[in-house]
């Protein structure tokens, strides 16, 4: 009965949080007062930390985190999948669509307005990635400024934008992030 | 079979190296998907992009299933969804069940800084992509500049822009002209 509950709680949570991982959090602090012997706001607050702190979907880290608190490895696999579920029978249906209407007018002209917005959200998204990452805060300018991040930034941007380097594959920056991370002692 | 199997592992390690949520995937999927396996186009990703804003679900999570739905159909959905999911289950679990305090440890916070930079890295040079290939008349510069100041300056949550996006395009399509 217990692993049914956590299945319906999931996907009702994958099925109306809608925008990205973060938007699951409203639903899980809900759960956090439904059901209390899942798991309580401070082990939520946990999550989060884990959840940002270890690769892969942010949604997803939390529901397998959540269903693991709940109801062990079973838990686990019963909230993640109950997480995915209806986004993925949603994609299949619109993805049926997409391929019979792609010629379409309307169709086409939905995304011709969609295209330059999706790229000042991408956009949005990064400036405030950017924004956690190279302001600190403080009193002046200089100070506000994180300058050690900055300056790695701007080297490993540099280096993307170089066309001969154009072969280095996205993980190799992210473990040589890593590695300067803990060489540095950045935090 | 060996196709499946391709997609499962692609997006296993997209997975895999996938920190911070879904726009920190783009990148990667741009690498793989688009230049490496050639699965989709890059206005096709954007496509599923924009889709996955409006749509229930985890944006990284969809985008691997409108991927593997597009190349294999439900099969290929199904593959690429496990492949996308697998990483962070397995990672969670023996976070959840040895390492309780995980983010505690203070190499973790270490790597994790610099993981962060890179990633701010990643994501504006693949803005600067963006912008360059597909932001070229005034339409389209109005509907970015547009889209990254409610957002950033009004909190503006993304699903009324991808809303309002759509319509302007469907307005161009009545009343201006498309190129």
């Amino acid at each position: 009965m217990k692993y049914l509950i956590l299945f319906y709680e999931f996907f009702r949570t994958g099925l109306f949080a809608v925008g990205g991982g973060m938007a699951t959090l409203p639903f899980l602090s809900e759960m956090s007062v439904n059901h209390p012997d899942w798991f309580d706001s401070k082990m939520l607050a946990d999550m989060i930390a884990v959840s940002e702190s270890t690769p892969g979907p942010i949604g997803v880290n939390m529901a397998t985190y959540a269903g693991y608190n709940a109801g062990g490895v079973l838990g686990g696999v019963i909230s993640t999948f109950a997480l995915v579920l209806p986004s993925f029978l949603t994609i299949i249906i619109l993805s049926k669509f997409l391929a019979k209407f792609s010629e379409n007018k309307y169709v086409k002209a939905v995304f011709y307005g969609l295209r330059p917005a999706v790229a000042g959200l991408i956009a949005a998204a990064g400036f405030s990635v950017l924004k956690t990452t190279l302001y600190v805060g403080g009193d002046s300018f200089l100070s506000s400024l994180n300058w050690i991040a900055i300056a790695l930034f701007a080297v490993f941007l540099t280096m993307m934008q170089i066309k001969k380097l154009n072969k280095i594959h996205p993980i190799v920056y992210i473990v040589s992030g890593a590695v300067i991370g803990i060489i540095l002692k950045l935090n | 079979m060996k196709e499946l199997l391709t997609m499962f592992a692609t997006f296993f390690k997209i997975g895999l190296f996938t920190f911070g949520g879904g726009y920190a995937m783009l990148p990667m999927l741009q690498r793989e998907v688009v230049e490496n396996k050639k699965w989709a186009t890059e206005d096709e990703l954007m496509d599923y992009f924009a889709i996955s804003q409006c749509t229930p679900g985890v944006i990284a999570v969809n985008t691997a299933t409108f991927i593997g739905h597009k190349k294999r159909g439900v099969l290929g959905a199904t593959f690429t969804t496990f492949g996308v999911v697998l990483p962070s289950f397995i990672i969670i679990t023996l976070i959840a069940t040895v390492l309780t305090a995980f983010s505690d440890i203070v190499y973790v916070q270490y790597a994790l800084a610099g993981i962060r930079i890179v990633v701010a890295a990643l994501i504006t040079s693949t803005v600067i992509k963006l912008i360059i290939k597909g932001v070229k008349n005034l339409f389209q510069i109005t509907m970015c500049v547009l889209a990254f100041t409610l957002i950033v300056f009004l909190g503006l949550s993304p699903v009324y822009i991808v809303i309002g996006a759509a319509l302007f395009g469907l307005a161009m399509g009545k009343w201006g002209k498309i190129k």
